[in-house]
């Protein structure tokens, strides 16, 4: 047991967590103004893919990170465009672009790279890992918390930003208002489609990182279908966390370190595809607890009354 | 002269919603627009809402000339609408619903205190107490109101429109908001109130100014006028005053035995009634929305699990029945909520109106299209039900349009029993005229009906007896003779039988 839960484990349940718990924040925020985002694990898919793209090109795997980013901020605004100015049912759209990412992905992979399965070049570059001054001597925390890409100190940092918007902010009300009744945010004068945008863009930004993470942070290649249901993980991430920040950050953290668990299971010799299945199994486990998500019936409730 | 407008003129189309119109308010008048649906108050309210941009007319405000093109401009103005449906956000808290779109900030910050503050003191000053901290889904439909209305101050409106304010409100509710319309327009705001509710407009409005079918047809003081008047105006002809004949009761139709429906929290919500209506007779349930009458209803529909006591309908026992089963022993339902329950709001009048009769009108499994139709259109005929076409969408339908066609599709069943469950919510007085007429008729046909109604005016004109229910008891019983609407009251409240 001690040498099960080691040091390493913990280590990488946090490089783990990251690619879900940024998406997951992603998903949260889109949530919160009112449009379930099931295209999460397209949108980490792309992020994955342009990133180890953009560091082909340029070389830098920072200027890499952006292009993600920009890449998958594109693809969200097709999201945005077909479900809040065309009015198309959300999860569809979720749901194409997810097959639409996978279906690109692979299909540029071959364009692009000449490559059939993973694209792996020994020369390129991946996200530095950092060391924090201070924590980094502490024995043991330190051997946890310090080392990572600066994506991970990232990831968890937007959690208390986003708590602190969300709750604190007047813009952050303003989004929470829209998201709860859009009708009557409109009729004060509140720009709720803009805001959605913002949302949907900002989600984009998030899930772009995330994919960085997974195709640059702890391996340096991409592979076909490489999210393997994170972005769908990272969706009840958002909902098990009620879409609050903070919950969102302890769900994520839950189906990390699942995620590592599993893959350290591999390890004691156990069959690889029994381990893969434990943190979908959990997500199973977890979707028995979120019987009454409160805030959502409410908000629905509203939008029938203002009809 | 705080407002004129003048000559306003929308068209929609070769449609006109409004032609020519003359509105003006004073600087602290109450003033009452009134017409049937689709006369056109709603299109002329949100014109000077900035909803909507007139096709020509102008607007002044203190004789500038404005143009608003959206309700943000229209607030800076000073104009203020609180909605038939209120905007409100359920899970913030008071606080939050008034201040919203003027928070006050630090920073970046939302000061949730200085809002606090800024809430207790507008509520001082206006003298309209609502607890800042309190969820608004936790409030109740008046206080609600009350966060509307505050919310319109905060924005600092002069002008404030209240759309349909009374229709969801408990009698009491009703007169404090009245009193409180009264107070704000002695400290200088001014008012514009649509209202289906004629009493109630004589009550509170200064001047009254009638639409009918897009034009004013009438602008009158209200110390000069009455209710009659003021219906002419609107319907463009008397009301026929409804014959009432003397009820000739038969056999009993329903029987309720003690009958019981727990509650969440240990009290019962329906606490061992027992009545009877029989055919050829009106029986209303007067009380208070939430006392029981949602659940009564549900309970005798098969819509809602009995605790115990027994159902009878045409001496069958239905107690525990599926609610297919009841409907076809005899029972048709007019239910208190036509978005909810009564209507698919994305469904056509057509396909709305085959609802429940479906099963009839079928050949091997197919609907029998055009016999369904014609049926459709001759309740459109009938009922005098204003849409586009039979394939409308009934969320296109104004509240009474859609109303009566629910009312037609239940007397059509041609059962012995109909459920009338508020028929008339929300309804303009021409289509109230109708429905009830329908009512009458159906009930000197010698069919039985239970009419239940938070509406006492519509209580005392329909029923021939009246039960009054409280907390979940039947607490009264007055025949039509006796009824009065004091009587009526004192019992709704809950007070003894004089």
């Amino acid at each position: 047991m001690e040498q099960f839960l080691d040091v390493s484990l913990f280590n990488s349940t946090l490089r783990m967590v990251t690619p879900i718990l940024l998406a997951a924040l992603g998903g949260a925020i889109c949530s919160r103004v009112g449009l379930f985002n099931v295209g999460l694990e397209g949108l980490v898919l792309f992020g994955a893919f342009f990133a180890i793209v953009g560091n082909y090109i340029t070389g830098n795997v920072w200027l890499a990170v952006a292009f993600a980013v920009l890449c998958v901020m594109l693809f969200s605004l097709i999201f945005a465009y077909l479900s809040i100015h065309l009015r198309a049912n959300v999860i569809i759209v979720g749901i194409s672009l997810n097959f639409l990412a996978l279906g690109l992905t692979s299909f540029s992979l071959r364009a692009i790279f000449n490559v059939k399965g993973a694209y792996y070049d020994k020369n390129m570059q991946g996200l530095p890992a950092i060391d924090i001054p201070l924590i980094k001597d502490i024995p043991w925390l330190g051997d946890v918390l310090s080392g990572h890409s600066p994506l991970v100190y990232l990831a968890f940092l937007l959690i208390f930003v986003f708590q602190y918007f969300l709750f604190r902010t007047v813009s952050g009300f303003r989004l929470l208002a829209v998201g709860e009744n859009p009708v009557a945010a409109r009729s004060l004068g509140i720009k709720s489609k803009r805001i959605q945008y913002g949302a949907v863009l900002m989600c984009g930004v998030l899930c772009g990182l995330a994919g960085a993470q997974l195709s640059l942070g702890q391996v340096t290649m991409f592979t076909e279908n490489m999210t393997a249901g994170r972005g769908f993980i990272a969706l009840v991430a958002t909902m098990l966390g009620q879409s609050n920040p903070l919950g969102v950050g302890a769900s994520s953290l839950l189906f990390g370190f699942m995620d590592a668990v599993s893959i350290r299971l591999q390890g004691l010799s156990l069959p690889t595809h029994f381990t893969m299945m434990l943190p979908y199994v959990v997500t199973l486990v977890m979707m028995l607890f979120f019987k009454d998500k409160s805030y959502m019936q409410e908000a629905r409730k509203a939008n029938e009354s203002s009809r | 002269m705080l407002l004129s407008m003048e000559n306003i003129t929308k068209a929609y189309g070769p449609v006109k919603a409004n032609t020519d119109i003359g509105f003006t308010l004073n600087k602290g008048e109450i003033h009452a627009l009134v017409g049937e649906n689709g006369a056109g108050k709603t299109t002329l309210m949100r014109i000077l809402y900035g909803m909507e941009k007139p096709t020509s007319g102008t607007i002044r405000i203190r004789g500038v000339e404005q143009h608003f093109a959206t309700p943000a401009d229209a607030i800076k103005s000073g104009i203020g609408m609180v909605h038939q449906h209120f905007m409100l956000f359920p899970s913030f808290t008071v606080a939050e619903n008034i201040v919203i779109g003027r928070e006050p900030r630090s920073g970046m910050g939302f000061n949730r205190k200085a809002a606090i503050a800024e809430v207790e003191a507008l509520s001082r000053q206006y003298g309209m107490p609502v607890d800042p901290r309190k969820k608004t889904s936790a409030c109740s439909l008046g206080v609600q109101q009350r966060v509307e209305i505050l919310k319109v101050l905060h924005q600092g409106a002069d002008i404030i429109i209240l759309d349909e304010p009374t229709g969801v409100l408990t009698p009491l509710e009703v007169k404090e908001l009245l009193v409180a319309i009264k107070r704000l327009a002695a400290q200088g705001k001014s008012f514009i109130i649509i209202s289906h509710k004629l009493q109630e407009i004589m009550d509170v409005a200064d001047r009254i100014t009638v639409l009918r079918d897009g034009r004013v047809t009438g602008v009158v003081e209200a110390k000069d006028t009455d209710v009659e008047q003021i219906s002419r105006l609107m319907v463009g002809r008397d009301l026929v005053d409804m014959p009432r004949t003397a009820p000739e009761p038969g056999e009993a139709v329903l029987e309720v035995k003690s009958l019981t429906v727990p509650g969440d929290k240990g009290k019962p919500l329906v606490n061992e009634v027992s009545f009877g209506v029989r055919s050829g007779e009106i029986v209303g349930i007067a009380g208070i929305s939430g006392n029981g009458q949602s659940e009564l209803i549900g309970a005798i529909s098969g819509l809602v699990d009995i605790g115990s006591g027994q159902v009878l309908l045409a001496g069958k026992d239905v107690t525990g029945t599926p609610v297919r089963k009841i409907r076809e022993l005899g029972l048709a339902h007019i239910p208190e909520d036509r978005y909810q329950w009564g209507a698919a709001k994305d469904a056509t009048v057509v396909e709305n109106g085959v609802m429940g009769h479906a099963r009839r009108e079928q050949r091997y499994g197919m609907l029998r299209g055009r016999s369904i139709r014609s049926m459709v259109e001759d309740w459109v005929k009938r009922f005098e039900i204003k849409t586009g076409s039979l394939d409308t969408k009934a969320q296109f339908l104004s509240g009474g349009n859609l109303q009566k066609l629910i009312v037609a599709r239940e007397l059509a069943q041609g059962t012995p029993f109909l459920i009338a469950a508020e028929p008339t919510r929300g309804v303009d007085v021409g289509a109230m005229e109708i429905i009830h007429g329908e009512l009458i008729k159906k009930r000197n046909e010698k069919g039985a009906i239970l009419l239940v109604s938070s509406e006492l005016t519509e209580i005392l004109k329909l029923s021939d007896r009246i039960l009054v229910i409280n907390e979940g008891r039947i607490v009264g019983e007055l025949s039509a003779e006796e009824a009065t609407e004091e009587r009526i009251s004192l019992l709704m409240a809950g007070g003894k039988q004089a």
